[in-house]
Formats: structure tokens, C-alpha cells, sequence
């Protein structure tokens, strides 16, 4: 083989630049299908999308800048698209032409992008998206003559239908045909940039477009002062529901199923400390991911086809104003829904907020929604603490209990954003500004794919976290064996060696600390291993009071209302305990993956050590004063 | 009338900025520029933000955003 095809030829880059809601990501899609690769750019936690041009005879790099308004770069994103457009962005090799994506709907806006781009004087190609819905809506519009005007090659294309890609196709790779005419002056107003667009809409005969009737009569029903609210109100609901409700077949099986895995290797393998590993350090990790991803799958799915159908704009327009007295913005709540499943994928999905500081206010605050690794602790100790009474012969005590932790949870979720933005975050807040794109069916293939996308992000992500510090906490909670005695039973002998281990030693010498909050070490040791995952506490537990865990932890139940304090006689457990238990699991970041993404996605440990230590401490406190208050009340 | 206090659905025009203020070159880029025709499509349920119908699209801002601008109602054109 010569050198020559070794090297081959160096391909030609293209990258999309568009507003949001322009069809960019369609388009993109569509030009790469399968090959799109998601990353981020260096040093910042913008998503970097690239993908080669399906069936091109020459390799053709498509880059799928972010979305963006303006090409002057105040958030983090615009910041990408003015250096990728002055080819200064580092580790992305120098692109030959940009592809303007504007939809065509909102031509007399998009086109003041274009000039921007246009001022600089490169290879430029504009795509207009949506052409179908201009003609549907009485528009005319006509690529040639703006082609004509603007010096650039012009095309009109419906992405999601594929119409116009041909030409597209054959034009992609030929980026020095796209040269403009003439360059525009460099230095000009908003009001000149826009001047110049009137002009162009006036030659090339754009008309006014009819309104978009049908979106007009869904906001007028969906955005209605009180419909608005009570139908805000019911897709929450519902979302709840159909996360807690119909994830739990699946989440049941995926439990049974690791269970039995467990069972099976240790009947196959041999004893010793290998199999130990692989069955309560592997399995049990890879396990307690696993069982979100029923939720999370389903939470991924309702919110892909809420954002595509367009309602997901609509709920940020209603909550808003909310968000706002929380210095946060409309865009922080779809975030923070998600945390409801896991924290993880919710702050991953912070990067859709454009502003920087509510984006790390997002982040910050959401550890505090509750997560679904809460519920089997919740879960626990209500039922084993807190009596089955009702209250006005409906309400439930235990439900009650249950509510007042997940309002605890976004309460403070709420104050703690307040705070930080009057406090450490102080600063002008950022620009707020949305567009409610017209409502249109979901593609299947799309949501699919999107769905898919998340799930493997969040498995990628929080799996290998949670699996390397299941390994760890498995090792402190093993090693050193206690001396064996032939006369102890299999759980007994598990319990002697857990109160031998190095997590015991840990647990014991927690508590002075945690002894004011009503925790014995047993609970220390168990907080320990929660910093894995939440709810492998309830693991803990079941191991140091020697009982199984499976089944609905009715055993275990009984186990810690029976478990008496060998020096005083009375109960570890009580309802003061067991409240400041629940209330200490509101407040604190035992959740090492979080920590790890949280500070992925601000690019420092700083923020993760602050939002860590200051749960941390609001976590003890609460927890005293719950403790103390139950007593006093008892 | 400052741009906030405008009724849902009346058409205004943008004004030029008080002498010593300016438009937010945000706000700018977006296409709100003097003479521009605009109007409030409707306020979200809890009063704030606004949806704003302008250059032929829809933008939601939060009023704090828009204090600095004023209308004045267009009466007698109806072109954008």
C-alpha cells in the first residue's frame, strides 16, 4: 500500500450553526444517521456531536455546533460557536464550510444568524428547514432568489421527511462552491443587521405567514391561566405515577433475577473471598444500578415525547415564575424532575440550561430532590417505624410521613437555590429566553433513539462509579475475618465478621458523632455504605443484624424493632430514631456517583466538596433536631 | 407605555431607546430593534413571563427583562 492511501485524503468538515428549534439536530440526524458520535468539547461540558455524511463518496465530517441565537458568546455554548467560526476552537481541526440552519417560519429572524456568519466571509451554505409548514401557512418562499441575493448556495429541505437531501447531499461535500459573493462590512448595529434583513425578505417577496391556528388553540386550552395549571398539575401526577407504579414489574424482576444469580454462583463456585466478591461486590453492584433503569427508561421516554410534542417549553413558561423566586429559570425544572428517578441523569440533563450560573445552581441543589434510591429506605422505616394509623379515617400516617419527605426534599431544594444565587452565585442573572415551538406529533424512531441514548449514558455513567465503590465498601466490610468458630450459624458467622471488619471499626468510630442524633455504630456502618448507593443501607442493615434481605425485608423489620442496646437494654430503634434516620437521608449526599458527575459537569471538585459538606451539615442538624423534638414529644 | 404594561394582543412598535439607555445587544440579536412591530401573545398563568410576537416569531421573556423597553401602539400601519 503507497502512503498516499494510508494518509488518504484529509476529509472535509462542515459544521451546522442554528438557532434552537431550527431542525438542526433533525437535519443532523439525518445526514449522519448511525455514525454520530456524542462528547464534549475540551474543558467544558458542551455537547460535541459529530457524525460522517452517510453515503458520501469522500469522507465528509458533519459538526453539530450547539444551538444558539447569537454568535457573540456570553453562555457557554455561544462561546463554542464564535471560536469553532473563528477556527480558534481547540481540538476540533479547522472547518472548510459552516452550514446555516434556519427555519424558514422565522426567516426574518434567522436571517439576521446568517449575516453574522455571512460578515465573516467563509464558505457558507444556508439550509431552511420547515419549508412544508411555510407553504402550509400561506407563505411563499423561494431558494433561488435568495440564493441569488445572499451570493450563497440556498436549499429548502423538510428534514424529518427527508424531502430536499439530495441536493443537500451533493452539495455537503463541496464546501469551495459555497463561497460568498461579496463579503458584508464587518462592524454593524442590530439595527443595521436587521434593516438588511427587511430588505431581503422585501426582494425576495417573503410574506407575512398565516398563524400557526392549531398551536395558537392548544396554548389557549394548555396555557390557560387556571386549565394551564390543572393540566401542569396532571402531567406531573401522572409522570409520578407511571414512574413509581409501572417501572415496579420490571424493577422486581430485575432484583429476583440478580438474587437468583447470587444464589446460583454460590452454589457453583466455590467458597471462599473470590466468590464473596463476585456475588456482594459485583453482582450487588451492577444490580442496585440496574434496578433504575425500569424508572429511568420510563421517566427518558415521558420526557423525550413531552419535549418533542412541545409541551415540555410550555410546563418552563408555567413554572417559571417559580423557579424565578428560587433564582432559577424554567429550564432548571425538567432537571430537577428527573431527579426523581436519580439524581445522575438530572444533572446530566442540566446542560440544556444555557446560563451558567443557574445551570450550577441546578446542579447544586439537585441531590436534594428524592431519588428513587431513597424509597427503599423510606420504605423501610416507615413500615417498621411509623404506625399504620389513619388520620380523619382517610389519611394514612405512614403516606403522610412519605409526602412530607419528598415535600422536605424540594423545599429545600428550592431555599438552598435561593440562597446560593443571593449568595455564592451572586451576579446579574442571565437573559431568559424561550421559544414555544409549534406542537408536532413525536417520531418513534427518534424517541427511540434519544431513550436509548440516555439510558446508556446513565448506565455508562453512574455503573462504573457505583460498581467501583461497591467493590471498595465489599472489601471494608469483609476484611479482617473475625476467628472462626464451627458452632455459629452461617448468619451469625456473617455478622461476627462484619463486626471484625474495618467498616465496623469505621462505624465505631463514628459514633460520637452521630451519637447525638440517636445512631448506634450499626447505623454508622450502615451510613458508610450508603455512600456507594443510598439504599445499600438496607443491605448493611440486614447483614449486622444477621437476617436476609429479600422479599419485602419483613425479617429486617423485625430485626431492628427487636435490636436492644446491650449496655442499656432499651431499643436502638425507636420513633425518634427512626425519624432522625429518614430525615438525615432528606438531607445528605451519600451517593458517590453524584458526587463524581456532579463534578464532571462543573469541571471541578470544588462544587461537589461544597454541595457534599453543606448537606453534610444540614443533614446533622436536621437530624438533631428532629431527634431531639420526637424525644421530647415521645 | 414601557413594553410590560402593554395589553395582550394590541400591536405596538418598539421605540428607540431613552437618550443614555440602550436596547440589551441580547435583546438586539433576537431582532428587538426600534420600529420593530410587536405584540404580548399572552402572560404565563402565574403572570410572568410574557410570550412576545415579534419579526413573525414567538419569544418568551420574564419582565425584568424587558423594563427598558417601551411602545407606542401602532395605530395607522400595519406593516411589520
Amino acid at each position: 500500500m503507497s502512503a498516499a492511501v494510508e494518509l488518504g485524503p484529509r476529509p472535509v468538515r462542515v459544521a451546522l450553526i442554528g438557532a434552537p428549534n431550527a431542525g438542526k439536530t433533525t437535519l443532523f440526524n439525518v445526514l449522519t444517521g448511525s455514525s454520530a458520535r456524542v462528547g464534549n468539547y475540551p474543558g467544558v461540558t458542551v455537547e460535541r456531536r459529530e457524525g460522517a455524511l452517510r453515503g458520501a463518496a469522500t469522507e465528509v465530517r458533519v459538526l453539530d455546533l450547539p444551538g444558539t441565537y447569537s454568535v457573540v458568546g456570553e453562555t457557554p455554548d455561544e462561546q463554542i460557536v464564535e471560536k469553532a467560526l473563528a477556527g480558534q476552537l481547540s481540538g476540533v481541526p479547522e472547518i472548510d464550510g459552516i452550514v446555516c440552519v434556519v427555519d424558514a417560519t422565522t426567516l426574518r429572524r434567522g436571517l439576521g444568524l446568517v449575516r453574522e456568519v455571512l460578515k465573516r466571509g467563509r464558505p457558507t451554505l444556508l439550509v431552511l428547514t420547515m419549508i412544508d409548514e411555510v407553504r402550509a401557512r400561506g407563505g411563499k418562499i423561494e431558494p433561488t432568489r435568495l440564493s441569488q441575493i445572499l451570493g450563497i448556495p440556498v436549499l429548502g429541505v423538510v428534514g424529518h421527511r427527508g424531502v430536499g437531501m439530495e441536493p443537500l447531499h451533493r452539495l455537503l461535500p463541496e464546501p469551495s462552491r459555497w463561497a460568498p459573493a461579496a463579503a458584508l462590512p464587518a462592524a454593524d448595529t442590530a439595527e443595521q443587521r436587521f434593516a438588511w434583513v427587511d430588505e431581503v425578505c422585501r426582494a425576495i417577496g417573503a410574506n407575512d405567514l398565516e398563524p400557526d391556528t392549531r398551536t395558537d388553540r392548544i396554548d389557549r386550552v394548555l396555557l390557560h391561566p387556571v386549565f394551564g395549571l390543572l393540566v401542569f398539575a396532571a402531567v406531573m401526577i401522572f409522570l409520578f405515577q407511571s414512574i413509581f407504579s409501572w417501572a415496579v414489574p420490571a424493577m422486581d424482576a430485575i432484583d429476583t433475577s440478580f438474587g437468583a444469580l447470587g444464589r446460583v454462583s454460590r452454589e457453583v463456585l466455590p467458597g471462599g473471598w473470590v466468590t464473596d466478591l463476585w456475588t456482594d461486590g459485583v453482582l450487588a453492584g451492577v444490580g442496585s444500578v440496574l434496578i433504575f433503569l425500569p424508572q429511568i427508561v420510563i421517566l427518558f421516554a415521558f420526557i423525550h415525547v413531552l419535549q418533542d410534542v412541545g409541551y415540555m417549553a410550555r410546563a418552563a413558561f408555567v413554572v417559571d415564575r417559580v423557579m424565578g423566586w428560587a433564582g432559577l429559570q424554567g429550564r432548571s425544572f425538567v432537571p430537577l424532575l428527573s431527579c426523581y428517578a436519580c439524581a445522575v441523569p438530572g444533572i446530566m440533563a442540566a446542560r440544556t440550561i444555557a446560563s451558567p450560573r443557574e445551570r450550577l445552581a441546578t446542579i447544586l441543589v439537585a441531590p436534594f430532590m428524592t431519588c428513587s434510591a431513597r424509597l427503599p429506605v423510606y420504605t423501610l422505616l416507615i413500615a417498621a417505624f411509623v404506625p399504620s394509623a389513619t388520620l380523619f379515617g382517610v389519611l394514612g400516617v405512614q403516606a403522610l410521613v412519605m409526602f412530607g419527605l419528598y415535600l422536605l426534599g424540594v423545599a429545600t431544594a428550592l431555599v438552598s437555590a435561593a440562597l446560593l444565587s443571593s449568595t455564592l452565585l451572586k451576579g446579574t442573572p442571565s437573559v431568559f429566553y424561550m421559544e414555544l415551538p409549534p406542537y408536532r406529533w413525536p417520531t418513534a424512531g427518534l424517541l427511540a433513539k434519544q431513550v436509548w441514548r440516555s439510558a446508556t449514558a446513565f448506565v455508562r455513567r453512574a455503573g462504573t462509579i457505583i460498581l467501583a465503590t461497591s467493590i471498595v465498601l465489599w472489601g471494608l466490610l469483609t476484611f479482617p475475618h473475625a476467628a472462626p468458630d464451627p458452632t455459629r450459624t452461617p448468619a451469625e458467622e456473617a455478622r461476627a465478621n462484619l463486626e471484625a471488619s474495618a467498616g465496623a471499626r469505621i462505624g465505631h468510630a463514628l459514633e460520637p458523632a452521630i451519637a447525638p442524633l440517636g445512631f448506634d455504630w450499626k447505623i454508622g456502618v450502615g451510613l458508610v455504605a450508603s455512600l456507594a448507593a443510598r439504599e445499600v443501607i438496607v443491605a448493611t442493615l440486614a447483614q449486622i443484624h444477621a437476617v436476609s434481605d429479600d422479599g419485602d425485608s419483613g425479617s429486617l423489620r423485625e430485626a431492628l424493632r427487636a435490636d436492644v442496646n446491650p449496655s442499656t437494654g432499651e431499643p436502638v430503634f425507636s420513633l425518634p430514631v427512626a425519624l432522625s434516620l429518614l430525615v438525615f437521608f432528606v438531607f445528605a449526599l451519600q451517593c458517590t456517583s453524584t458526587i463524581v458527575v456532579m463534578a464532571r459537569e462543573t469541571g471541578s471538585w470544588r462544587w461537589p466538596a461544597l454541595a457534599f459538606s453543606y448537606m453534610l451539615g444540614l443533614a446533622w442538624l436536621a437530624s438533631f433536631v428532629t431527634y431531639n423534638v420526637a424525644r421530647a414529644l415521645a | 407605555m414601557p413594553l410590560a404594561a402593554l395589553p395582550v394582543g394590541v400591536r405596538a412598535r418598539l421605540c428607540a431607546p431613552a437618550p443614555g439607555s440602550a436596547i440589551p445587544t441580547r435583546l438586539g440579536d433576537l431582532g428587538f430593534v426600534p420600529g420593530t412591530s410587536l405584540a404580548v401573545v399572552r402572560r404565563a398563568p402565574l403572570g410572568d413571563p410574557v410570550e412576545i410576537d415579534i419579526r413573525g416569531y414567538r419569544l418568551c421573556l420574564r419582565l425584568e427583562q424587558i423594563d427598558a423597553l417601551f411602545v407606542e401602539i401602532a395605530t395607522d400601519r400595519d406593516e411589520p
